[in-house]
């Protein structure tokens, strides 16, 4: 049987052959293009679509455990506000589908170092650090008093948010729009509270407090469902406009 | 057997010695008061003798709006600059507690001593470091919040370079020692750049304004 196969494959090759040189070869040549320089592979659609798919929010709400925050008032807990708003905060994302990660989920210590590792570990595109005071009014928006620098392969652990702020300030803009546009009272600021210098990624600490005085018609708690639903529908939504507009620095 | 007047005259002199009892124990309470409140009134008692009255300006936050307001104020200051700061502080935390204030801290005293140091050298602009010791007392009576604490150290810092102009850099110790953060949220370990004072939080915007 082996000189059929032998003889079945010079036929195949003289029939390639064949068809090369004649019919197929007087088919106009389109003009060849110019030869387009190699692509690095985060660049290729492929991986452009990862990133994409990658969109991740951390979520990391402070304090926890032994060290329980502000004394909110009534017995209410900085600590437990900020889990309770997180948790909130994340079914609302993951329910317009931006996938979440969540520094603790339970009332338990955690140091700033083990957040700021969770964080940088999940190349989050934002990174919401949520807070709760008894102190003001509506939301307080900070992002760190760091200066901005360039990016770099290395950066020191107690400023590598720098390479980032300018992202966090584009980030914070976005959410003071949204929540301005929910008629809710925002302030912003720079301020040094950890870990957020150390987290590689856009970052903003959305300090949740009362509605009173001022232009608020109406006081509210920061405990009002009604309250902390608006806040989180605002910050959903600006999270939605940050998708459309991130990219990776 | 005990007379009659032998008992009167014993339980009129128990009572006599109750009475002066209780009279030295109010003695001796009000001057303790007069000691705490000649401490707590040291720096302004020490800017009295041979100085001169001069406008200081304050930076008193308000917690509704984010905002730092001046506040002129004429006090008698002394030529000494340690002793300056610590009475311009304490001016600033006579604002801190007053009955209106708008970012209450009701503490009594809120500044141990200021101190100078060259700086560290970051911006190259010479000027000095001050080291502000506060009390624990203001720590404990401090509101704990990111927005709190970041005004009560902003205005600190923004009311010493605005009469200390030489004052470039702070740090905060509190009861002489390092501490992580204020009340639970503003970084105490850095040294801050008394720059930072003027990226204080804007005003907020009105509840329904357009952007």
């Amino acid at each position: 049987m082996r000189w059929i196969e032998a003889a079945a494959l010079v036929v195949a090759v003289a029939m390639a052959g064949y068809a090369h040189s004649s019919s197929f070869s007087q088919i106009p040549q389109a003009p060849q293009l110019p030869q387009a320089p190699p692509i690095p592979p985060m660049s290729t659609p492929t991986a452009s679509a990862q990133i994409q798919q990658r969109f991740l929010v951390v979520v990391d709400a402070a304090h926890g455990g032994n060290d329980i925050g502000a004394r909110i008032g009534n017995g209410v807990l900085e600590k437990d506000i900020t889990l309770g708003l997180s948790a909130r905060l994340r079914s609302t994302l993951r329910a317009h589908g931006i996938e979440v990660v969540m520094t603790r989920q339970t009332d338990v210590s955690m140091p700033p170092l083990n957040r700021a590792e969770t964080a940088n570990h999940a190349q989050a595109a934002a990174c919401l650090v949520i807070h709760a005071t008894a102190t003001g009014s509506g939301v307080h928006l900070f992002t760190s008093a760091l200066g901005p620098t360039a990016t770099a392969r290395f950066l020191p652990w107690q400023t590598a948010q720098s390479a980032w702020v300018t992202q966090s300030l584009k980030l914070e803009s976005e959410i003071d729009s949204a929540l301005a546009h929910a008629e809710i009272p925002v302030s912003l600021g720079r301020a040094s509270v950890e870990p957020m210098d150390s987290m590689t990624c856009p970052e903003v600490a959305v300090e949740m407090a009362p509605l009173v005085g001022g232009h608020v018609t109406e006081v509210r708690a920061i405990t009002d469902a009604s309250y902390q639903k608006s806040v989180v529908d605002a910050i959903t939504a600006a999270l939605e406009q940050w998708r459309s507009d991130w990219k990776q620095p | 057997m005990i007379s009659r007047f032998q008992k009167y005259l014993f339980f009129a002199m128990l009572l006599a010695c109750v009475v002066m009892a209780a009279f030295l124990i109010r003695l001796r309470n009000r001057a303790q008061d007069r000691l705490q409140a000649q401490a707590a009134a040291a720096p302004a008692a020490m800017a009295s003798v041979g100085s001169s009255l001069k406008t200081v300006i304050l930076y008193v936050p308000n917690d509704l709006d984010d905002s730092l307001t001046t506040v002129e104020r004429s006090l008698p200051l002394p030529a000494d600059g340690n002793a300056q700061a610590r009475v311009v502080l304490e001016s600033l935390m006579e604002a801190y507690r007053a009955p209106a204030s708008t970012h209450p801290i009701n503490v009594a005293s809120g500044v141990n001593d200021v101190y100078f140091l060259a700086p560290q050298d970051r911006t190259g602009e010479g000027g000095q470091m001050a080291v502000v010791d506060l009390t624990g007392a203001l720590a404990a009576a401090q509101p704990s919040g990111i927005e709190p604490e970041t005004l009560t150290l902003l205005s600190m810092m923004a009311t010493l370079h605005a009469n200390l102009p030489a004052v470039t850099e702070v740090h905060f110790l509190i009861d002489g020692q390092p501490r992580e953060t204020l009340a639970g949220h503003a970084d105490l370990t850095r040294t801050y750049l008394a720059s930072e004072a003027e990226q204080r939080p804007s005003p907020a915007m009105p509840a329904g304004a357009v952007r």
